[in-house]
């Protein structure tokens, strides 16, 4: 009668990561804290701003409520209708534009190396620029107003219409541009019957998802003088009339969640 | 051989039969850009007077001037500060709002309000919620990382909520079966499941923040967004060019840094 000591079974030991792996992980969350740490020590806030910030919001939205809606029908509804035209108007002229750009980014179109890099460099550079910013530089050249909202919205969108739409163009099958190559088609012939009919339903889901974006973003231009409902937004803020800020803010949510349901309903019925 | 002829046409015109629903819609673009060009008097006129003020415009930006690079410094260093800040404060927040709108765990009592409050969040723009706070309580980078903060929540809470619906619920039954808390299944059972993922969200805000701590100062929400529009009124247009490039070359170097973090954890 001996105790019989159980041993656990010897065998591999099992673990999910290398342990270099494990050491990138550590360094990032290493890094990650140092840098917050750095930005909470370095940052300019004022302490006092910080303790009542709950009290003057509360107090904000006080003034807020209820509000003023009989500012909608004057002054709201026209620039929500400017907002959204703005916004479709952008969609329609930075497709003209993205469609040749993205063609010209797809590799199984063009098939020099140099031009590719070129039409890409196009699209990242409309990207890494905010719609505020292209909206500014638009405002300074046409001066205030739609035009300069509608024109930043545009080259804004370029840079994500023209990327997905090269993505889209190069995961065609070559198959069908075989068949019409072999029949002697002609090069507009393959583009409209080979490779249009592929790449359309994701070219639609495409222009919807950024006509939503665009309406949200066409919502801001108005603080940089370009126009929409932005514009109207600013004013009412500036002579401190709260009860329409409310108006405004509502609209633009009311405007923002239909354009939503709107793009899922459509996508639903094309795709 | 005539008869071989219209045979071929046929066929062909069955191969490429007009879409005449699709033509409708394209005719309906243009009238509708007619209309909505004539709706902003939108004009041939301005265009051409604009292109050529625009001509001076550019002419004006270069060369870049760096000499204030202080100021520029100071501004991106700024920004910087609101992007990692509200991302930190954001990303966290998301986790327990998150979890609290996502149906297959929570009772539809505590759902209702977390989707509620997520939507409210991603339906303004962050410049707009930048704008309340800085009324609110006042300008300098506070407001812009509340308005991050909110933003992020809108964003990274309704991915994750997403994210836990469709989890396999094997997993979360059987930790619940030892007679595991509720924190235990969370832990144990969820997080496990969906901790990429929420990696990947969490690291696209963090890029996303950095480009918008860059504009909420526009609006008084502090960084270099105040730096930015204050030379654009005085028409300082150079500082304006170098101020872009310090700002595109700060939002490139934040992708290749997020690429290369969602590669570590992927």
């Amino acid at each position: 009668m001996s105790v019989t000591t159980t041993t656990p079974p010897s065998g591999p030991t099992w673990q999910r990561f290398t342990p270099a792996e494990r050491l990138a992980r550590y360094a990032v969350y290493l890094v990650a804290v140092m840098a917050l740490v750095w930005s909470v020590r370095n940052v300019s806030i004022i302490p006092e701003f910080l303790y009542d910030a709950h009290t003057q919001m509360a107090d904000l939205l006080t003034r807020m409520w209820p509000p003023d809606l009989s500012y909608y029908p004057t002054t709201v509804h026209g620039a929500l209708i400017e907002t959204l035209h703005i916004a479709t108007l952008g969609t329609i002229l930075s497709i003209v534009m993205a469609v040749p750009i993205g063609l010209m980014a797809a590799r199984n179109i063009v098939p020099f190396r140099a031009v590719n890099e070129f039409a890409k460099l196009i699209l990242v550079a409309s990207r890494s620029v905010n719609s505020l910013v292209w909206a500014l530089l638009f405002v300074a050249i046409f001066g205030p107003g739609a035009l300069a909202g509608t024109i930043a919205i545009a080259f804004r969108s370029i840079g994500f219409v023209g990327k997905l739409f090269a993505e889209a163009v190069e995961e065609a099958s070559p198959g069908p541009i075989e068949a019409l190559t072999a029949a002697g088609a002609s090069w507009p012939a393959l583009l409209l019957k080979g490779y249009w009919p592929q790449v359309q339903p994701a070219f639609w889901s495409i222009a919807l998802f950024r006509w939503d974006i665009n309406v949200r973003e066409s919502a801001v231009l108005g603080l940089v003088g370009a126009g929409g409902i932005g514009l109207v937004l600013d004013t009412a803020m500036n002579f401190f009339q709260w009860t329409r800020v409310a108006t405004i803010l509502l609209a633009i949510f009311a405007v923002v969640v239909l354009a939503e349901i709107l793009v899922t309903q459509i996508r639903k019925r094309l795709i | 051989m005539s008869m071989r002829q219209t045979e071929l046409d046929q066929i062909r015109a069955r191969a490429f039969a007009p879409d005449w629903r699709m033509r409708a819609v394209w005719l309906g673009f243009a009238v509708y850009v007619i209309y909505a060009t004539g709706q902003l008097n939108f004009t041939w006129e301005r265009f051409v007077v604009g292109l050529d003020r625009g001509a001076t415009f550019l002419g004006r930006m270069f060369p870049p001037e760096f000499t204030r690079w202080e100021l520029l410094a100071e501004g991106l260093l700024e920004s910087l500060q609101i992007a990692i800040i509200s991302s930190a404060i954001g990303i966290l927040l998301s986790l327990p709002i998150g979890l609290m709108a996502a149906r297959n765990l929570m009772p539809v009592a505590v759902t209702v309000p977390a989707r509620a409050f997520i939507a409210l969040a991603r339906s303004f723009h962050p410049i707009i919620i930048a704008i309340i706070f800085v009324k609110a309580i006042g300008f300098g980078p506070l407001a812009g990382i509340f308005a991050l903060i909110f933003a992020s929540i809108g964003f990274v809470a309704k991915l994750f909520a997403e994210a836990i619906e469709e989890i396999s619920l094997k997993q979360v039954e059987a930790v619940r079966a030892t007679g595991a808390s509720f924190m235990g299944v969370v832990i144990m059972g969820v997080l496990p499941q969906v901790f990429s993922r929420f990696i990947g969200f969490a690291t696209y805000q963090l890029d996303s923040n950095l480009r918008q701590s860059t504009m909420v100062g526009i609006v008084g929400g502090g960084g270099i967004g105040g730096t930015l529009f204050s030379a654009f009124r005085r028409f300082d247009y150079d500082f304006v060019c170098a101020i872009l490039i310090s700002i595109i070359a700060m939002i490139m170097v934040g992708e290749l840094i997020a690429s290369w973090l969602r590669k570590t954890f992927q």
